[in-house]
């Protein structure tokens, strides 16, 4: 009788359970962490991948359709990153709130202006993202354009819970934009300094601190690159030097590795992402832990 | 003398009357021109104001428009600070309301022993296993159009051309998006979801052949006419549960009229730890068939067509394993693949007369009941970037079969159809897929053929997502 009494209360309570918190999907972890400075107890973030995981290889798992199903709002990037794996998710969920168009549905690269948009959209230039670069976690502005948008994207699916997200935005904001200055002050010394990239992973974050890139560890975006490409790269330094190269922890480390040896300068790998690395726990950590990667570079 | 003097008074006086009059005239003339003049530069004038006030408005409106454009493009700049979204200009409006648009393209060369000229699959009533030709050829081309209809419908056309001329609608299908609460409804021709290798067309396939239990249970893959709901419950396990109601006219069923067939299916699934991931599902299929015919051998050897009326029940179960390190598949993943299929048919089965060939049938109908079942197994590993080696066995199982009395010209036999696969595939990129393949086919008793296969699936245009 007991036992039936508490089941009664507990189904009876799980309804307002699930209204209580918002279920929100965040494709990558730097959304998933926005998601969470901005929501705090009013959400419940799942987010889909890990930093050690490639973003634009993801499969359409049965565990990720499940969490699809239950999600009130989906944060991704957007600008076709997830292309082969959230069209999947949203088709086989069932869940009308978070398809493309809803207010449920997130992109976070409609709210910033992409870099590397293809002249040449053609599959011979291989992984191509027509839009332009998806990768814009790397800049700090970007994260505090894109939350600007997402707080008010979560006052909109979620008004009951309108003051939290203002409050909260407000003092992210704050300290955010406090950040960047200090960021940008300790990465004075960086300025002009060039690197090799092993994807175009950090054109953003090359960008905001005004870092070259010389060149590219992949002859063409998604296109692995060869023996006789990384040695083509290699007499390419000795014109043009380089200081370090750069990738992210998910990337294996096989080709900047080999090239940091040929050309005696450090390989380094930088989270990419929260959680990408020790320390990178929060977004505040992921830069902390990026800057710091990049100023042990000898100068 | 008066006269002259009284005439000229008279002119005199007369005169300036009569000059006068004609001066009058020449004023009124002169200010009716004058009017009219006026009247006319009036109207210039208004129009040149017109005209000015005109240009004036243009230089305005054109201001107007200089400062509205100053004013978008500050708030483009601001945007980045603003919550509107930034429109990407170089989108052409009309393209974005293009449907994707896929084309698969595919080609092998095989070698097969040449003297088997009616493959079949020993003890089992299939729709006949499709004739795979020796030397080089193209398997039909795949072209994928899909795009939301509205907020309400999404529609999907796979047709495929055929290499010898035809095109076929493989699947053309709408399915809602906006119901909500998990609940997914589509109608029209579609690759039913039990099992699951069903859903996937031959280019997503991990070899170049199909697996011996979906030539025989299917003919190669069950297509439904008809309409499918299904249902994913709020869980953290995944649970997808759902109904299909058809025409049946796929194999095993192949009723002509009304609905002929259902299918039950369940899917399941979810992670262990964060490099493992599984689904498993549970599958029924019911069908009817109506004079559903399939090609064997009789007591004499001699080909022998049969007739079968009545009911097949199938049950199916699949269950599938990838690993990953750290979840990422990009250097390394392993996918392991088991399904198996249980079917019981009950009915009638007529042989159709032969006699005149060498047979041994003569048209009788009796009584036809068999209980078979069949599997396999497959693990595919990446073990480096690009390269892909892969193992699949299959079994079937040939159960028990009674032919009534039609046991006297058919035989029955004691023999499990095998078949060991190996393959090796390089991938240069996720659009291309270049296969090398081996298989010992045992599904004919008393034959082992040796057959080789080399291929390659190249796929052309949108990003298409697959499956899990």
């Amino acid at each position: 009788m007991k036992s039936i009494r508490l089941i009664l209360s507990l189904l009876t309570t799980l309804p307002t359970l699930a209204h209580a918190t918002l279920n929100v999907f965040a494709c990558e972890p730097e959304w998933g962490a926005l998601t969470s400075e901005l929501g705090g107890n009013a959400v419940k973030v799942y987010t889909a991948t890990t930093a050690m995981q490639d973003p634009h290889r993801i499969e359409a798992r049965p565990s990720l359709i499940a969490q699809t199903r239950r999600a009130n709002l989906v944060v991704c990037t957007g600008a076709e990153l997830e292309v082969g794996w959230l069209p999947l998710l949203l088709r086989e969920s069932g869940n009308a709130e978070v398809q493309p168009g809803r207010p449920g549905y997130f992109e976070a690269t409609r709210y910033v202006t992409l870099l590397d948009k293809p002249t040449l959209i053609d599959r011979s230039q291989g992984d191509v993202h027509a839009a332009g670069n998806p990768h814009i976690q790397t800049d700090p502005r970007n994260i505090a354009r894109v939350g600007a948008a997402l707080a008010q994207r979560l006052v909109e699916v979620d008004p009951a819970n309108a003051a939290v997200y203002q409050a909260r935005w407000k003092a992210f904001s704050a300290r955010w934009e406090a950040s960047i200055a200090r960021w940008q002050q300790q990465a004075a010394p960086l300025r002009g300094m060039s690197v090799v990239v092993q994807h175009k992973s950090f054109t953003y974050l090359l960008n905001w601190l005004g870092l070259r890139e010389v060149a590219t560890l992949e002859p063409k975006p998604g296109v692995e690159a060869s023996v006789g490409y990384l040695a083509e790269v290699a007499a390419r330094l000795k014109t043009t030097p380089a200081r370090a190269v750069l990738r992210a922890t998910y990337q294996s480390p096989r080709a900047s590795e080999w090239l940091a040896q040929r050309a005696d300068i450090p390989a380094v790998a930088l989270p990419f992402t929260v959680g990408g690395a020790p320390g990178a726990d929060d977004l505040f950590g992921l830069f902390d832990v990026t800057l710091a990667g990049l100023l042990k570079v000898p100068q | 003398m008066l006269r002259p003097t009284l005439m000229a008074a008279a002119l005199v006086v007369a005169f300036p009357a009569y000059a006068d009059a004609d001066l009058d005239a020449l004023r009124t003339e002169l200010q009716q021109l004058k009017a009219s003049y006026e009247a006319r530069i009036q109207s210039l004038e208004s129009r040149l104001q017109a005209a000015e006030t005109q240009a004036n408005q243009a230089v305005q409106t054109a201001d107007k428009a200089e400062s509205q454009a100053k004013n978008a493009a500050a708030q483009v700049k601001t945007a980045d600070v603003q919550t509107t979204p930034v429109e990407s200009a170089s989108d052409n409006a009309a393209s974005r309301f293009n449907p994707e648009i896929s084309l698969i393209l595919q080609g092998q060369y095989a070698n097969l022993n040449g003297d088997i000229t009616d493959r079949n699959i020993t003890g089992f009533l299939s729709p006949g296993v499709s004739e795979a030709s020796s030397g080089f050829s193209i398997a039909e081309s795949e072209l994928v159009l899909s795009a939301s209809v509205d907020p309400y419908f999404r529609g999907y056309l796979n047709a495929a051309i055929d290499p010898d001329g035809g095109v076929g609608v493989e699947e053309a299908w709408v399915e809602t998006t906006s119901l909500g609460q998990g609940l997914t409804i589509k109608a029209g021709r579609f690759l039913s979801a039990l099992g699951y290798q069903n859903q996937f067309h031959p280019h997503a396939w991990d070899f170049a052949t199909n697996s011996l239990m979906y030539d025989a249970e299917f003919g190669g893959a069950y297509t439904q006419n008809g309409a499918q709901v299904r249902w994913v419950a709020p869980t953290d396990l995944f649970m997808e549960f759902g109904a299909e109601f058809g025409n049946g006219d796929s194999f095993p069923s192949t009723t002509s009229s009304g609905l002929g067939d259902y299918t039950l299916f369940s899917h399941f699934g979810g992670d262990v730890g964060v490099s493992n991931s599984w689904t498993a599902g549970v599958s029924y299929l019911y069908g009817k068939a109506q004079d559903r015919e399939s090609g064997l051998t009789d007591l004499n050897g001699n080909p022998a067509q049969t007739l079968f009326n009545g009911n097949s029940k199938n049950w199916n179960a699949d269950f599938v394993w990838k690993w990953a390190p750290e979840g990422n598949p990009t250097e390394q993943y392993f996918k392991f693949v088991a399904e198996y299929f249980w079917r019981d048919e009950q009915g009638n089965l007529v042989c159709a007369d032969n006699l005149a060939t060498g047979g041994v049938c003569d048209g009788t109908a009796s009584a036809y009941t068999s209980s078979q079942s069949g599997g396999y197994l497959q693990g595919v590993y990446q073990f480096m970037p690009r390269w892909r080696v892969g193992y699949r066995y299959d079994r079937l199982n040939v159960g028990s079969t009674h032919f009534g009395t039609n046991d006297a010209y058919l035989p029955v036999y004691d023999y499990s159809p095998t078949a060991n696969t190996l393959m090796v595939d390089y991938s240069p990129s996720e659009f291309s897929r270049l296969r090398l393949q081996y298989t010992q086919n045992k599904s004919m008793i008393d034959l082992t053929e040796n057959q080789f296969f080399v291929q390659y699936i190249m796929s052309l245009g949108a990003h298409g997502a697959h499956k899990y």
